[in-house]
């Protein structure tokens, strides 16, 4: 039952980095198939076959090289190189709190692409960016806080062999995450900067201006990131590998269950109610916590 | 010894000389610039011979030198009355004169039979403290020559004091090295009262009615800053016949809280805490060069150094809890603030108290891995400031506006200038550069201790980032088409310290882990007697992480300007058919202009309100703190 686990044991830092750079872009990638899929079966649509994304990947990075600023897909190469840099962290067992400092570095890069392009639909997805970017941060980091008051380690390597479930502790603090886990995956209603479908109001927001291989390496960042996101979610259950799997899972194909039954939120709506949430589930969890110990 | 003093008296000497020579004199620039050397040189000096011993004290005969301080003291209140007079202030006389009345009796009743033991010490925080001062201060001085003259080119209805403006600058200097040195308390709390009058009168250069405002402002907070820190003084020397700062560490709680808490008061004014921030940000009416003096070297500085000093005293104590709390208050609310400011000094300034703030918060935890977050942002902050605020005087004159709206395509028109700005900006909040290594150490030290103060982070640097990236982005758009690079109108004296700041500001990065083995490392052992366990492995990856961005970002700035060719520039979509960068055809044949602005949130962050509830919450906790420290 623990063989996961055992397997993960025997492996070296680097050798754990290296198996999450090769897989994470396959299961990310089919994880974005099931996404529009299912998605599609929603909506009553048939759907595009589970490989799609990877076609359109492929397609992307053969297309011209458009741009309207020289340097604007440096920062989208910051954005990928940081994002899996994070990722290799995180799946090689090191500092939570780290991770999610350079995830938020990657991030950052993300919106200084948009804002540098000077494109008024690309600023102001940029701009919605900044403002998701500040709504989910709280929450994330007391997500580490947290698990860090229960177990008295930030290292993914001790969260991940604590043997008690965590979740059992930190329930407030997983309804939070799950909260700002839509905004991450840039799932309706949260997804003010840039949408996966067509048309937005503000066109393709914080990625008007980015076509071709730039734009598939925005996709692959993507899939890795929600790798990363869906290994957080995994810490809650780690004490069950295979628990921890479905409960990963569930989580994917809840988070597209509430895209589906939503309409988009307004920014400040987005805003006030990340915050409201954050403080009212991950505060009263950690003052909790504080009080048992 | 003779290092200390001369740290002391050789600015001192600087400032008489600035006053004697005429302007415009080479040999007053040549003078000016070699002054700047040897105040970055001596500190550099002090390291290499103390760094390997513990706090060194010195004896110095104190009774002459006492008197001749209260009979300067007296002649500096006498001014103080003087012009506040002439302004019609009557706040600052009565401040001055009940602190003048208190110092005075004292020194001749009580204090004619004190023996103070050892007046000046040295210790591994001091030279921290004096590097700051003698490199950051030094080179704003440098900066100071290429600045003023533009300054009053712009201003001409600003009379030209500038003999008077450089005489203060080093006259400041001197004190902060002052303040740093002194272990006999009336000396540091006469340094403390030359800083005070230093920086008013510094914010009132200009001599208009906004700036006589902010000059009196600034004195009438400080100088009740200085009248607490008077009676403490007071109090310990009648309770305990102590007044050297080692002694009031090793006393007994029951005499040294309440001289600890006023002294900490005077520090939480000095360092524009909550509730007395508004001086601060009221002090940007002053040249740049003022501005970049209070908010890295010196003035806030001093005020977060004492309160450090002081905060061992007060561990475990309900006091230092609010002490903690204050700081977690301003660190938070105007990090908030700085979110709904489009003013470059006034986001500067706000974030400067908000850093602050969360160095007090560390004093007020005291535990070793606090202290050692705390001396890593003293150091980290100083220099990406200054750089910072430096950039901005001359962003300021360029484009005639302070405004960040106004900072569109900056890139393009002052392509140096922003690459050195971004450099300061990363430095502040960017990981894995100065500022997030501290927070990082700082958030498991409030881990540890207080998850309250924990959840205060997590929301605070949330919002430092937002206020930080939506001015980073500003300045970094780019438009299509030809614009005016505007940088030859830079002076080289500008160049030179912007140079200087921008590299300090990455080596400070780089060379962190030897900072924290070599300096603070030692300095925690001696004072807690163990270090905060280091995470090598942490310190490793962000090391790594450094390195990698130090060598990725020119590495791909060079090839996506010289060496990618393989792409095909076009305008950007603008919703119909583009005329040029910024206007394009839209429906019905009309011509639409855009324009870029970015979200300030006023109505969740608006100034008003939340200075009044920062102001209130830490009005109390003041209140509190006092109140258990009586009792």
């Amino acid at each position: 039952m623990n063989s996961i686990y055992e397997l993960y044991q025997s492996l070296s830092i680097l050798e754990r980095m290296l198996v999450f750079l090769i897989l994470a872009p396959f299961v990310g990638g089919s994880l974005a198939g099931v996404d529009r899929k299912l998605s599609a079966r929603f909506q009553g649509r048939y759907g595009p076959p589970l490989k799609q994304p990877f076609f359109d990947v492929l397609k992307l990075f053969h297309k011209e090289r458009i741009v309207v600023n020289k340097f604007q897909n440096f920062n989208i190469v910051l954005l990928f190189l940081f994002t899996i840099f994070s990722g290799a962290l995180f799946f090689a067992g090191a500092d939570l709190l780290l991770t999610i400092f350079s995830l938020a570095l990657a991030g950052t890069f993300f919106i200084l692409a948009g804002f540098c392009v000077g494109s008024p639909y690309s600023h102001l997805g940029a701009e919605r960016e900044v403002i998701q970017m500040v709504s989910y941060e709280p929450m994330v980091i007391l997500m580490a806080v947290g698990m860090y008051q229960v177990t008295g380690s930030f290292k993914v390597a001790d969260l991940v062999q604590y043997p008690k479930p965590l979740i059992l502790y930190l329930p407030g603090i997983f309804a939070g995450f799950l909260y700002i886990l839509t905004i991450k995956f840039r799932k309706s209603p949260f997804d003010l900067s840039m949408s996966h479908h067509a048309h937005q109001e503000i066109v393709r927001g914080i990625t008007t201006e980015f076509s071709g291989p730039a734009l598939a390496l925005i996709e692959v960042t993507h899939w890795y990131e929600n790798v990363l996101l869906l290994g957080m979610v995994y810490l809650f259950f780690a004490f069950n590998p295979w628990i921890a799997l479905v409960v990963s899972l569930a989580t994917f194909l809840f988070e597209i269950f509430i895209d589906m039954n939503y309409a988009r939120f307004k920014w400040q709506l987005t805003f006030a109610s990340s915050w409201l949430f954050t403080a009212v589930a991950g505060i009263s969890n950690i003052i909790v916590l504080n009080f048992l110990k | 010894m003779s290092a200390l003093i001369f740290l002391i008296l050789f600015p001192l000497f600087i400032a008489g000389l600035a006053l004697v020579l005429p302007l415009g004199n080479a040999l007053r620039r040549t003078i000016g610039v070699i002054a700047n050397i040897v105040l970055a040189v001596v500190p550099i000096y002090l390291l290499v011979t103390y760094l390997n011993q513990g706090p060194t004290y010195f004896r110095v005969e104190s009774h002459v030198v006492n008197m001749f301080m209260l009979a300067v003291e007296v002649l500096i209140a006498a001014f103080i009355v003087y012009i506040s007079l002439r302004a019609k202030q009557y706040l600052p006389v009565l401040l001055v004169v009940v602190q003048s009345l208190i110092m005075v009796i004292f020194e001749f009743t009580v204090g004619r039979a004190m023996e103070v033991e050892h007046s000046l010490f040295v210790d591994k925080f001091s030279i921290i403290m004096a590097l700051i001062v003698g490199i950051i201060g030094s080179a704003i001085c440098l900066y100071a020559i290429g600045y003023m003259s533009e300054y009053h080119e712009h201003h001409q209805e600003v009379k030209d004091r500038r003999r008077y403006f450089v005489f203060l600058i080093y006259l400041f200097l001197s004190a902060m090295f002052g303040i740093v040195f002194s272990n006999n308390l009336i000396w540091l709390y006469f340094f403390w009262e030359i800083t005070t009058i230093c920086s008013a009168l510094l914010i009132g250069y200009r001599n208009d009615k906004p700036s006589i405002e902010s000059l009196f402002r600034a004195l009438k907070m400080n100088l009740l800053g200085g009248v607490v820190f008077a009676i403490g003084l007071v109090y310990l020397y009648t309770s305990s016949h102590t007044m050297e700062l080692d002694k009031l560490i090793q006393l007994d709680k029951s005499y040294a809280l309440l001289p600890a808490v006023c002294m900490a008061f005077a520090g939480l004014v000095k360092s524009a805490q909550f509730p007395f921030s508004s001086w601060l940000t009221g002090a940007m009416v002053a040249p740049t060069p003022v501005s970049a003096l209070l908010h890295s070297s010196t003035m806030v500085k001093a005020g977060v150094y004492i309160i450090l000093r002081v905060a061992p005293v007060m561990e475990n104590t309900v006091a230092a809890k609010m002490l903690m709390l204050i700081g977690g208050v301003s660190f938070l609310i105007t990090a908030l603030i700085a979110i709904s400011q489009s003013n470059a000094k006034k986001v500067l300034a706000y974030s400067t108290i908000s850093n602050l703030g969360l160095i007090v918060a560390c004093a007020g935890i005291n535990t070793s891995a606090a202290m050692w977050s705390a001396l890593l942002l003293i150091i980290f902050h100083a220099v990406a400031k200054s750089l910072l605020f430096l950039c901005v005087g001359i962003v300021e004159y360029k484009l005639e506006s302070r405004d960040i709206e106004d900072m569109d395509y900056l890139i393009m028109r002052l392509p140096k200038l922003t690459a050195v700005m971004m450099i300061g900006m990363a430095g502040m909040f960017l990981a894995p550069f100065g500022m997030i290594i501290s927070k990082f150490v700082t958030l498991k030290a409030f881990v540890d201790t207080n998850p309250g103060m924990a959840i205060i982070l997590a929301y605070g640097s949330a919002a430092t980032v937002f206020f930080w990236v939506k001015w980073m982005g500003k300045i970094m758009s780019i438009k299509h088409g030809v614009t005016e690079v505007m940088e030859h109108r830079v002076s080289r004296w500008e160049w030179v310290t912007l140079y200087i700041l921008a590299v300090s500001t990455v080596v400070v990065c780089l060379a962190f882990p030897l900072i924290s083995s070599g300096i603070i490392n030692p300095y925690l052992t001696e004072l807690f007697g163990k270090t905060p366990a280091p995470d090598t492995f942490n310190v490793m990856i962000i090391f790594v992480i450094m390195l990698g961005l130090l060598i990725l970002l020119p590495a791909g700035l060079f090839y996506f300007a010289f060496v990618n060719k393989n792409y095909k520039r076009v305008g950007t979509y603008l919703g119909g058919g583009n005329i040029d960068h910024i206007t394009f055809e839209g429906a019905m044949a009309s011509t639409q202009t855009i324009e870029l602005k970015n979200y300030y949130l006023e109505k969740y962050f608006g100034e008003d309100r939340l200075f009044i509830i920062g102001v209130l919450i830490s009005l109390t906790l003041v209140f509190v703190m006092f109140g258990v420290s009586f009792l």
